[in-house]
This record gives C-alpha cells, sequence and structure tokens, in this order.
C-alpha cells in the first residue's frame, strides 16, 4: 500500500500538470471556478457543445469547429510565445513550467476510441459539463459512463499496448 | 446597451470565441501554473471517489482541486448562458447536414442537442445504450488512454508545439470520420431511427 503510493506520487498525475509549489485555499481555487463559468458561457454562445456542429464538422460541411480550434490553437500558441520570450512569472512569483508530452501508443489507439465517442456524443469532455449546466440533464449520465471509462482504463492499463 | 444585448445573445462567431477559448492557456498559466486539460477531471474524480487500489487513482487529487473547480464553472456558465444568453431564434444548421442528419432519421432542430436521441425516455433504450452509455464510455476511456483530449492535446499540447499531441488530435478526427460516414448509418438503423 505504502509502495504503491509513493510509486505513483512521483508520477505525473495527469495531462493538465498543476505545477505550482504554493499551496490553494478555496478563496484562491474561486478564480479557476470564474474562469470555467467564462468558459462555459463561451461554449454556449459558440455553439460548440452542440451535437448538430459536431456532426457538421465531420461532415466538411461547416467550417464553424475548424475555425474556432483553429484559433484558439494560434492564440494558445501567441501566448505561450509570449510567455517564454517575456518570462512572464505566474501570479505567485513562480516561473511558468510547460512539461513536454512524451509519445505513447496511447495516443493512436486513444485517440482514436475517443474520435467514436466524440462523434455519437457530440461531445469532448468540456461540452459535456456545459450540456449538463445547459438542462440537458440526461448527459448526466454520458458523463458517469465517460468516469467508469476512465475508471476502466486505470485499472487495466499496464495490460494495454503502451 | 441593446445592441449590446443584441450582440451576445445572438450565436458567436468562430473568430470570437476560438481566441476566447485559446486564452484559456496562458490565463490558467498565470492564474496558477496550470496546464490547461479537462479530461483531468474525470481522472480526480475517480481518484476522489472509487480509487479501489489502483495505481493509476493514487496520487494527492487534492491538488488538482482546481480542476474540480474550473468544470464546476463550465456547468454553470452553461447554465448562465441557456437562461440568461439564449439565441432567441432556433440553429442554423448547415443545409447539406440536415439533409444528411434527415436520412438518418434526424428530423427535428429543435435545440443544440436532438431530442430525439438526448432524452431521458431513451435512456434505457438501444439509442441510450449507444449514445449515453457507449458514448459516454469511449469518450473517458479514449481521452485517458490518449492522455488528454481536445483540451489537453488540440489545444494545450497543439499550442506548445508537440508532436505526440498532433499524433492524438489526428486520431481524434479520424476516429469521428470514422464513426460519422462508416458506422454511423449502421448504429441508427440499429437503434431504431
Amino acid at each position: 500500500m505504502n509502495l504503491i503510493k509513493k510509486k505513483n506520487i512521483s508520477a505525473a498525475p495527469c495531462d493538465a500538470p498543476n505545477a505550482q509549489h504554493t499551496a490553494e485555499n478555496f478563496s484562491s481555487l474561486l478564480k479557476y471556478l470564474i474562469l470555467g463559468v467564462l468558459f462555459g458561457i463561451v461554449f454556449v454562445k459558440a455553439e460548440i457543445i452542440s451535437w448538430y456542429r459536431i456532426q457538421e464538422m465531420f461532415r466538411l460541411q461547416s467550417f464553424h469547429m475548424y475555425g474556432v480550434i483553429g484559433s484558439a490553437i494560434l492564440t494558445g500558441m501567441i501566448s505561450l510565445q509570449l510567455i517564454k520570450r517575456l518570462s512572464i512569472r505566474s501570479m505567485q512569483g513562480e516561473k511558468i513550467v510547460l512539461k513536454d508530452k512524451e509519445f505513447r501508443k496511447g495516443q493512436i489507439y486513444g485517440g482514436f476510441i475517443f474520435g467514436l465517442g466524440w462523434a455519437i456524443t457530440g461531445a469532448c469532455p468540456g461540452p459535456l459539463y456545459a450540456q449538463i449546466g445547459s438542462g440537458y440533464t440526461v448527459v448526466l449520465v454520458t458523463l458517469l459512463s465517460a468516469v467508469a471509462g476512465t475508471w476502466v482504463y486505470g485499472r487495466w492499463s499496464h495490460r494495454l499496448p503502451n | 446597451m441593446d445592441q449590446l444585448i443584441n450582440w451576445i445573445v445572438q450565436p458567436w462567431p468562430w473568430y470570437v470565441a476560438g481566441p476566447l477559448i485559446g486564452l484559456t492557456v496562458p490565463a490558467l498559466l498565470i492564474f496558477g501554473n496550470k496546464s490547461f486539460g479537462i479530461s483531468s477531471s474525470l481522472r480526480h474524480m475517480c481518484a476522489a471517489c472509487v480509487p479501489a487500489n489502483i495505481p493509476f487513482f493514487h496520487y494527492d487529487w487534492k491538488k488538482e482541486l482546481w480542476n474540480l473547480m474550473f468544470v464546476l464553472g463550465i456547468a454553470i456558465g452553461g447554465f448562465i448562458a441557456t437562461a440568461f444568453l439564449a439565441n432567441p431564434d432556433s440553429m442554423v444548421i448547415a443545409e447539406a447536414t440536415q439533409q444528411d442528419l434527415a436520412a438518418l432519421g434526424i428530423t427535428q432542430y429543435d435545440g443544440l442537442l436532438p431530442s430525439q436521441i438526448f432524452s431521458w425516455e431513451n435512456l434505457f433504450t438501444a439509442k441510450g445504450l449507444v449514445f449515453f452509455v457507449l458514448g459516454g464510455f469511449m469518450v473517458g476511456f479514449g481521452t485517458r488512454y490518449a492522455g488528454g483530449c481536445t483540451s489537453g492535446h488540440a489545444i494545450m499540447g497543439l499550442s506548445n508545439l508537440q508532436w505526440p499531441s498532433l499524433v492524438a488530435t489526428i486520431f481524434f478526427m479520424l476516429g469521428g470520420f470514422v464513426m460519422t460516414h462508416l458506422l454511423m448509418p449502421f448504429i441508427m438503423q440499429w437503434v431504431g431511427f
């Protein structure tokens, strides 16, 4: 038990690593809630949580989703360049850490499986939450199923090609 | 003021939404050295609720509470946008998509999601089994196996010029195309459309 714990605390916990050293209390966490709220509003107002928009995208019948994803990446890229070149620090004064992603076969197999699910649910993980908030409460079932899928991966990941 | 409200309730074009979404990347880094990614929230829920002695779920999930706050915010944002800023007109869907979907049996366009699929009545039917249970499972299993979703790989990863994220993004799209063009016609028939 102890061994398991020790081994995995050192492992990178997720794809969204939190590199901050300073501890955060509840009020400090509130800013992520507010950022999430703004993000959710954009999701709904740009209709990217719509099942129909995802269908349009995969049928190559509308530029909308490609425009959203493409301009988001471009904005992110420019921002990261500015952060790197101007050595911008975090609000706590820490040096901003960007971890490199390692290639694994999972990006191929897992990516493909996610794509299959993306086309039928009409949602990636972020939009799932916005769909629920928008009143499509049955999407809670999709979310629970996604949690189950994550759990099953965690349980049997050591047996999967990676 | 009226003009502003009129503008807000309209659907937002891609060149407004995309940059706003992209700005989340520097915002999270500057707020607290956090890399953008949403599918990790699913992992944190597993770690917090059912770790079941699985090494993959034994880490300090409390340090990642920010991610759960962020997704809670997304749900609240979804509620605010729908309850107070909703588009009064019905959604405009590409003519060609409407025709394709009609051929598959989707004929109602009354919201952001088709009510013919996404309703509680369908939960215990073949439609529910495929679109919620199986679909959700593939989203959760696939993103974790791939180490991220559209936010972690396509936006954060590509912004940071990570080639493994490019591989993941290509396969996200490939999976979507295969489902839409090759499997969907059979699935729709099977679930009774």
